[in-house]
């Protein structure tokens, strides 16, 4: 059983607690009505299930009730940060390598290794 | 050498730490035995003589007692202290006896010493590793109908008990600084540096007292007490520290992620009469900021012909016998190694007064003192030899010694063989906690490598050998961890003499059970697996562990492989050709040692399974003899059957009663939301096909939820109370989750929007009074309502008092009769439900119950969400597009509703179903063809989702979901059915009162 911290409690409760959302970011468009059918289907049904980190949502259900996400690795189960829902992605580099990440700051690396959305050819 | 006849003939005065005096009594397939108090059964059964216990899982050969400990592959027997507290499979080795303990040798017919399934092992050359799968393959169904139970009941182990298990188990949850697994030497070193910096400890040990190997090993000292001394000593002194908590015969059986470890501790398995309020086992969930394995190391068998037969047994397990319990494991034992450590227990033995006519050493040159003291004892100690195979059925009688390299043999008379092939470090739980091993090629063992979690490995489990390193080792482990979690002290270093070392010895088949021979040479004994099954499946074409031990079922019993798995392993690579690492282990997965299912389920049986929720009027219902059916969690009136009547009877009545005269039916179960905020009308927008703004306040609305899919997740019927606040009603079973799905959207997607949600389904108690007579029986009791159809039509809410008590009244009909659904405080719905129902009684109200209901709703043609639909059902498959606000431009499930399969033709439409034979009921669930003549398969193209007797419309009715169903109005199709074809016609959804005037009456 896990332990999951929630942001909002600022707590570390047990998994029992909480209840999984799956993957986090994924954005509902504004204008889903007028999305086209590749857009509308990465949105309702690609998902990323990556061996490693993942950006997942959970809910502290039996809690305070409120979603957030977290950045956990498939792998080893392990947690290497929560946040609060509407919270930017954080950077995962500087998360796994605190130091190094303080000399270049670059972000957005999480982003590239994500694999890319599924092409219309490829469904 | 003199013996106590007392509790056995072979138990040695002076031996062994047991009270002579302490006689217990026991019985063994019938046999009345007497052994001592603190004997395992097995050292019970050893001390009478005894070494067939019981038969094995394949070959039904007759099998010993192998070992001392928890690793026990072979005497498995069958414990029944009632006909509910019965055990298959228990370790004899495990098990403590007491006062009238039962015990039954298992997988023997008719008896053990006389089994007719013995005849397996004359067809072993027929029944090699995958013989099943080969062999049974054809026809088809046979596997299920005759192979397979055939096949199950010859082989196999205990039989599962018949009856439910009376015993009560309990549960724990711990949380500690360090957790140590292991009441070893090095164990209870580290607990103790541990325990004296302040930490929170936990010790953990599966055996009932502590000390580990140090019950065996005499020839130690610690702090300058003999071992056991100082291993007994130091766990009183732990145990009467107040920041450390003991727990004995208890097994840490599994590792989990974040230090989360399961312990099951074994609380009354050993005593005779178990107070009544004592459970059996207890399960603890210890969460453990820092964990120290200290899991100690396994004795190997030795791989050779016939190396099953009773009465050979591991080295370690004859001393442990001999210095904890006093019972020598034979008059004449043999001893077969490959190794140091099984000199000791020769040594002892003889020094006991037990004939040791021979060592026999697989080593060419070995030197080493306690070989030295070996031969001044007089015993002879071949080098260079092997045995080669062991005479002797159900016991073994005799050994032939034969050089390594072949040479000429002597065969030596024995009632006993000892053997040690060497030690397996117990790695099981570091490699759960998804530690990596790495292989040690010098002394041929896989150790923890890299670590996963935080933890530390101590002791033989780490491969620290000598018992000075191994104490020196977890003494810092436990300073350091306890020093980790904010707790520093310092603690005297323990000086330890004696001891064995731990380390080399052999892995795999023993000369004379090589690649060029085909003897019954055995890996796993629990499965029946021997070296040329290994090496029979490497042939086969298994080149990868995994495989070769799913081919073989090499360690994959109840016991783990843990005497086997490296054998099979070394076995394997050698077949192979290559580097026991490039060959692979197999993961070690939880439990560690079987784990009774009642320790699992624990408190989770019977009325505490799962929660039952009932509603204010429960005990009304239940007082009127209602029959009640499970929704979800609640318990819901499903009829209420009168003297002579059974449920169709009834049902048909309740029917006819709410349509003449009115019904009164407990909607409390209906999930409810309140809706509050300035914002509340425009997420209602969002979540709900339906438009909301314009909904008027005191008016209702009939909702539809969808998922982002397009396809319909709940639905149910909506007030506006104010100009921001709604009440929100749902399905019954659905609340739960739309209040999820909800909470979702506001929090994530639109929280921009102003509103709050809170779950009332708990709060109101629901009444529905249903039929022409409703506003007539309830006129009296309210007050501060105008009920008069212009001022409350159809579709109305108001908020007044009935029978003195605030309600919020619901003006509406899940029946199709005029109706209300009085909404009163929880607290008051069993008065006002009495007080409507005296009202009501003498105008022939008529309480109803969920499948009155479910006829009357489906005689009008309302769907339920979850049995007319199935989550690919979209409203226009429902005939609900009406439901949909068609000048919307977004809400939940908007755009799913637009992808192409949901608006082209071809999709199952929910149509009505009239069978020609107006009595035939349909089964629901049936499904439906357009041509009853069509070969089979037939193409299916509907089913029926809900079917009905109708006492108000004189015949059947059904709804179904049929392709293009809405064009087949007319239409004749058919029900295939085991008794015959069944012609239905397809209608309309509605078949009482199709204008739904009654609604405003």
């Amino acid at each position: 059983m896990l332990l999951i911290k929630c942001p909002y409690c600022e707590e570390e409760r047990p998994e029992l607690e909480f209840r999984n959302a799956g993957e986090a970011h994924l954005v509902r468009s504004p204008a889903i009505s007028e999305q086209s059918d590749d857009d509308f289907a990465a949105f309702l049904y690609f998902r990323q299930n990556p061996k490693g980190l993942q950006f997942e949502r959970w809910r502290h259900i039996h809690g305070c009730g409120r979603f957030f996400n977290a950045v956990r690795d498939s792998v080893s189960d392990k947690f290497l940060t929560v946040y609060k829902a509407g919270e930017p992605r954080p950077d995962v580099e500087a998360l796994l390598n605190p130091e190094a990440a303080s000399v270049s700051a670059t972000a957005a690396e999480p982003a590239k290794k994500r694999a890319p959305r599924a092409k219309k050819g490829e469904l | 050498m003199s013996t106590t006849a007392h509790s056995g003939s072979n138990r040695i005065a002076g031996a062994g730490r047991l009270v002579p005096a302490k006689t217990v009594r026991f019985t063994f397939d019938g046999q009345s035995l007497t052994g001592l108090e603190g004997d395992t059964l097995a050292s019970a059964l050893l001390a009478n003589g005894i070494h067939l216990v019981g038969r094995s899982f394949k070959y039904h050969r007759p099998r010993g007692i192998l070992s001392a400990g928890s690793e026990e592959p072979n005497a498995l027997v069958d414990i029944e202290r009632d006909k509910s507290r019965k055990q298959p499979n228990v370790r004899a080795t495990v098990q403590e006896i007491y006062d009238g303990l039962k015990v039954k040798s298992q997988n023997r017919w008719p008896s053990l010493t006389f089994d007719v399934g013995a005849i397996n092992d004359l067809f072993s050359p027929m029944l090699p590793a995958g013989f099943y799968y080969k062999t049974f393959m054809w026809p088809k169904f046979a596997w299920k109908t005759i192979y397979e139970p055939k096949i199950r009941a010859a082989a196999g182990l205990g039989v599962v008990p018949g009856e439910a298990d009376t015993d009560r188990y309990s549960n724990r949850f711990a949380h500690c600084d360090v957790l140590v697994v292991g009441g070893g030497a090095a164990g209870l070193a580290a607990a103790r540096t541990a325990a004296q910096a302040g930490a929170k400890v936990i010790i953990c040990d599966e055996q009932p007292e502590a000390g580990g190997a140090l019950r065996y090993e005499t020839d130690v000292t610690i702090d300058g007490k003999p071992g056991y001394d100082w291993a007994t000593e130091t766990l009183a002194s732990l145990r009467a520290t107040e920041n450390v908590t003991v727990l004995t015969r208890t097994t840490a059986f599994g590792y989990y992620a974040q230090n989360f470890v399961g312990l099951v501790e074994r609380i009354s398995d050993h005593l005779s009469n178990p107070g009544s309020d004592m459970p059996r086992e207890r399960l603890w969930q210890v969460r453990a900021r820092k964990v120290i394995l200290a899991t100690g190391a396994i004795e190997r068998h030795m791989v050779f012909a016939n190396n099953d037969r009773p009465g050979i047994l591991l080295a370690s397990a004859a001393r442990a016998y001999l210095n904890q319990y006093g019972v020598a494991v034979g008059r004449k034992v043999g001893v077969y190694t490959a190794n140091d450590s099984a000199y000791a227990a020769a040594i002892d033995l003889k020094r006991a007064g037990v004939d040791v006519p021979v060592i026999v050493d697989t080593r060419d040159n070995p030197s080493s003192p306690v070989i030295e003291e070996a031969r001044s004892l007089g015993i002879d100690v071949v080098t260079g030899h092997a045995v080669f195979s062991a005479g002797g059925k159900r016991r073994v009688s005799s050994i032939s010694i034969r050089p390594n390299r072949g040479g000429s043999e002597r065969k030596v008379v024995v009632d006993a063989l000892i053997m040690s092939a060497g030690w397996t470090p117990s790695v099981h739980l570091f490699s759960q906690s998804r530690g990596k091993v790495a292989w040690d090629a010098a002394n041929e063992r896989f150790l923890p490598g890299t670590y996963a979690q935080d933890c530390v490995s101590v002791g033989a489990c780490n491969g620290s050998d000598g018992l000075q390193q191994a104490l020196d080792e977890a003494a810092a482990a436990g300073s350091k961890l306890a020093g980790e979690t904010g707790f520093k002290g310092k603690t005297k270093a323990l000086k330890a003499t004696g001891g064995t070392d731990w380390v080399l010895g052999m892995i795999g088949s023993a000369p004379g059970a090589g690649a060029d021979t085909t003897v019954k040479a055995f890996v796993d004994f629990q499965n029946d697996v021997t070296a040329k099954d290994v090496r029979l499946a490497v042939r086969e074409g298994m080149h990868s562990i995994e495989h070769v031990k799913r081919f073989t079922t090499n360690g994959m019993a109840t016991d783990q492989g843990k005497t086997s798995n490296l054998h099979g392993l070394a076995i394997a690579a050698e077949a192979l050709n290559r580097p026991i690492p490039a060959v692979g282990l197999t993961t070690f997965r939880a439990p560690f040692t079987p784990v009774t299912f009642g320790a699992i389920v624990n408190h989770a049986r019977h009325d505490l399974f799962d929660p039952t929720r009932r509603t204010p009027m429960h005990a009304w219902h239940a007082a009127q003899g209602a029959a009640f059916e499970d929704v979800g969690q609640w318990k819901r009136a499903w009829y209420y059957p009168q003297a002579g009547e059974d449920m169709h009877a009834a049902v048909n009545r309740e029917c006819v009663a709410v349509r003449n005269q009115a019904g009164i039916f407990d909607a409390s179960t209906l999930g409810k939301i309140e809706v509050v905020g300035p914002d509340a009308a425009k997420f209602l927008e969002l979540l709900y096909t339906n438009p909301w703004e314009k909904l008027g306040v005191g008016r209702l609305r009939y909702g539809i939820m969808l998922r982002e899919d397009g396809f319909i997740y709940d639905d149910g019927v909506v007030g506006r109370l104010a100009e921001d606040r709604f009440h929100v009603t749902t399905t019954t079973g659905g609340a739960p989750r739309v209040m999820n799905h909800m909470e979702d959207y506001l929090q994530t997607e639109f929280p921009h929007l102003n509103v709050w949600l809170t779950s009332t389904t708990e709060q109101w108690a629901v009444i529905a009074v249903q039929g022409p007579k409703a506003r007539e029986i309830i006129a009296p009791l309210v007050e501060g309502i105008d009920l008069s159809n212009e001022a409350m039509p159809h579709m109305s809410v108001r908020e007044g008092r009935i029978c003195g008590v605030p309600t919020r009244l619901f003006r509406m009909s899940f029946t199709g009769e005029a109706g209300y659904e009085i909404n009163v405080p929880a607290d008051y719905g069993r008065a006002v439900w009495e007080a409507v129902y005296e009202r009501g009684k003498p105008l022939g109200l008529t309480p109803y119950g969920t499948e009155a209901m479910h006829v009357l709703r489906a005689e009008k043609g309302y769907i339920i969400v979850g049995q007319d639909t199935d989550g690919t059902v979209t409203p226009q498959d429902a005939g609900l597009t009406w439901a949909i606000g068609k000048n919307k431009t977004d809400y939940v499930g908007i755009r799913g509703l637009l992808r192409r399969d949901l608006v082209a033709d071809g999709r199952k439409q929910l149509v009505g179903l009239k069978t020609k034979d107006a009595h035939v009921v349909l089964e629901e669930g049936a499904q439906i063809v357009a041509n009853p003549n069509q070969p089979v398969p037939m193409t299916m193209i509907g089913h029926v989702t809900s079917s009905y007797w109708s006492q108000n419309c004189g015949r059947s009715i059904a709804m179904g979901l049929v392709i293009d169903g809405t064009k087949r109005l007319g239409e004749t199709l058919y029900v295939p059915m085991p008794d015959g074809v069944i012609e239905v016609e397809v209608t309309g959804t509605v078949f009482f009162d199709e204008k739904g005037e009654r609604l405003n009456g």
